[in-house]
């Protein structure tokens, strides 16, 4: 898929995230009288066991999962850059002991942090926010801090400092066109394993409470009516391969041998 | 550059350093682990000394002098840090504790945890290693041939499905559909093919583009060039050259993706209902077992640990030329 397409489809699905809520507010209402109804025109996705809109739930599952990903990414990108221009910058005791912590970190798995932090609150936002922000930092971090190294030591560096241009110009100047481009990719990708992350606690059943809709919660509740809607369970599965292959899509084609 | 990289060291030295590295991650690790269970102990609702009494003299027989009682001989009532390096002492004494849900030891329970896990990620790794690496010498032999852009696709559908999804897609085919596998269980030869497949088709789609790729790069490189024009036949050259250098960037590439085959782990054998860490670490979690969690936690994440030591010194042992500074991941 082109770049192009790549950003079209997401735009798409960023507008289905925003403006969906709008169009089909009412995600908790019950009708059991509309018990499993298939889709019509009112109703594109129909409703579900308990009579609840599914569109409006997708929609607002959407939207959760999009913003819960980039507020996640944002704050482990700013954490992680500050942290690791700063073990950069300032050395000694500073970096051994943030790089330390990054030793631990990298060697547990994102979902186990998250795991581990979701259990000090039941299912709470904001437990399921840190959680993934912690899993995260650290890769930005290692990167910052090894390319800022580099950076800083280099000639070019040391010529600003002998030019007596202030730390300000190094940072706005050196550091960041270095770091800019890759943080971009990494936050692209970052975004993808939030999303994932987070349907997969909702999957596994440790992450966000029902009635909120998540899309992970939605396929584990879809699933046991599979045979009599199918359309039920593919429609989050739908939403999160787009997501992903749109994200997967969206990096420039590298070059290969 | 410090002297110790240019004086001539013993062969075992770069052996003992990345055994030293990792024993403090390792340490690292399980402070932290540790540590965080501490913090769900704390913030769990509800006076901990009066559930104590409650469990020892029963719920009407508690009153605020017996729970009083408790906490003086516990040291409830110490400073937050002192509990918590009890705590540390504690698990340093290797004692796990014992269940809240069960009541069984912890220790006991985890090595059967930990067997049908390992089993399961052996079982995934081998078969995406065998299958992945297969299928990407084929398509570097020939770049750009039919196998290479179908091997292209592939990698990306596996990168885009998760293993939740992919695992239901594969319930949904083989066990709804056409019958021929169980969904869950554990204990028959046809339980592990499920979820084996299911890690291995997402890890197999990176190790095949990794192959391809490390092929296509080192059949180019002037030792092959020079291997050929020696005389050597194709099959030679491919077997001596082209694989053991392969095998060395494979090898370090797979200790990056055992995070993700370990994160696998938790999710497939939850799906699967798979006896092992990862899906008693859900439940625990579930169930609020804090010495469970603490137990799982800490086996998963030292599990990442060892198996990433392995593979330094596997690397080590095939490519043994020195190196200014070996990447910790």
């Amino acid at each position: 898929m082109t770049p192009v397409a790549a950003r079209t489809l997401l735009a798409v699905l960023a507008l289905f995230a925003l403006a969906g809520p709008l169009v089909w507010p009412e995600h908790a209402v019950q009708d059991l009288s509309r018990f499993l109804e298939p889709p019509s025109l009112a109703e594109p996705l129909g409703r579900d066991p308990l009579g609840r809109s599914v569109v409006a739930r997708l929609a607002h599952a959407t939207q959760l999962s999009l913003l819960m990903a980039v507020l996640c990414v944002a704050t482990a990108l700013l954490v992680g850059t500050l942290a690791g221009i700063v073990a950069a910058w300032r050395g000694g005791w500073v970096d051994t002991v943030l790089h330390g912590l990054s030793e631990a970190f990298i060697a547990l798995p994102a979902l186990l942090v998250v795991l581990i932090f979701s259990a000090l609150a039941n299912g709470d936002l904001w437990t399921l926010y840190i959680g993934l922000a912690l899993a995260q930092w650290v890769e930005y971090f290692r990167m910052v801090r090894s390319r800022s190294g580099l950076v800083l030591a280099g000639p070019a560096v040391e010529a600003a400092w002998m030019l007596k241009l202030g730390p300000a110009h190094v940072l706005r100047r050196h550091l960041w066109p270095e770091l800019r481009p890759l943080l971009a990719t990494m936050a692209t990708f970052g975004i993808g394993s939030s999303i994932l992350a987070l349907s997969t606690l909702g999957f596994v059943g440790v992450g966000i409470r029902p009635p909120t809709p998540e899309l992970g919660l939605m396929l584990t509740e879809a699933f046991p009516y599979y045979h009599e809607a199918p359309w039920m369970s593919l429609a989050p599965v739908l939403v999160l391969t787009t997501i992903l292959i749109g994200l997967l899509s969206l990096r420039r084609k590298e070059v290969r041998p | 550059m410090n002297a110790s990289t240019t004086t001539p060291r013993s062969p075992a030295a770069p052996a003992l350093r990345i055994l030293r590295q990792r024993a403090v991650q390792a340490a690292a690790v399980v402070v932290l682990v540790s540590t965080a269970c501490f913090a769900i102990v704390q913030s769990l609702p509800g006076d901990i000394a009066f559930r104590i009494a409650a469990g020892r003299y029963g719920y009407d027989q508690v009153t605020a002098a017996s729970a009083d009682t408790v906490r003086a001989e516990l040291g409830l009532d110490r400073p937050a840090w002192q509990q918590l390096l009890d705590w540390l002492g504690e698990l340093l004494a290797l004692d796990l504790g014992t269940s809240l849900v069960t009541g069984t030891s912890v220790a006991g329970e985890l090595g059967l945890y930990l067997s049908s896990s390992l089993q399961l990620a052996a079982a995934a790794l081998a078969l995406a290693l065998a299958g992945g690496a297969t299928v990407g010498a084929l398509a570097g032999a020939r770049p750009g041939g039919i196998l290479d852009r179908i091997t292209t696709l592939w990698v990306s559908a596996a990168r885009a499905l998760p293993p939740f999804l992919l695992g239901l897609v594969l319930i949904l085919f083989f066990s709804v559909h056409l019958g021929v596998l169980p969904a869950a269980g554990h204990g028959e030869a046809g339980n592990i093919v499920l979820p084996a497949a299911t890690l291995a088709v997402g890890l197999s789609g990176l190790f095949a583009r990794v192959t391809r790729d490390t092929v296509v790069q080192i059949r180019r490189s002037e030792y092959v060039r020079f291997a050929a024009t020696k005389g050597l036949g194709e099959r030679l050259v491919f077997l001596r050259h082209v694989l053991r250098n392969t095998g060395v960037t494979l090898l370090s590439y797979v200790g990056v993706q055992l995070l993700i085959l370990i994160e696998g782990v938790v999710v497939v054998e939850s799906l699967f209902a798979w006896p092992g860490l990862g899906h008693s670490l859900v439940h625990a979690i579930f169930w609020r077992d804090i010495p469970m969690i603490q137990a799982t936690a800490l086996a998963l994440a030292l599990l990442v640990v060892a198996l990433n030591t392995v593979v330094d010194l596997g690397a080590l042992a095939l490519d043994p030329r020195p190196r200014r500074r070996e990447v910790v991941l």
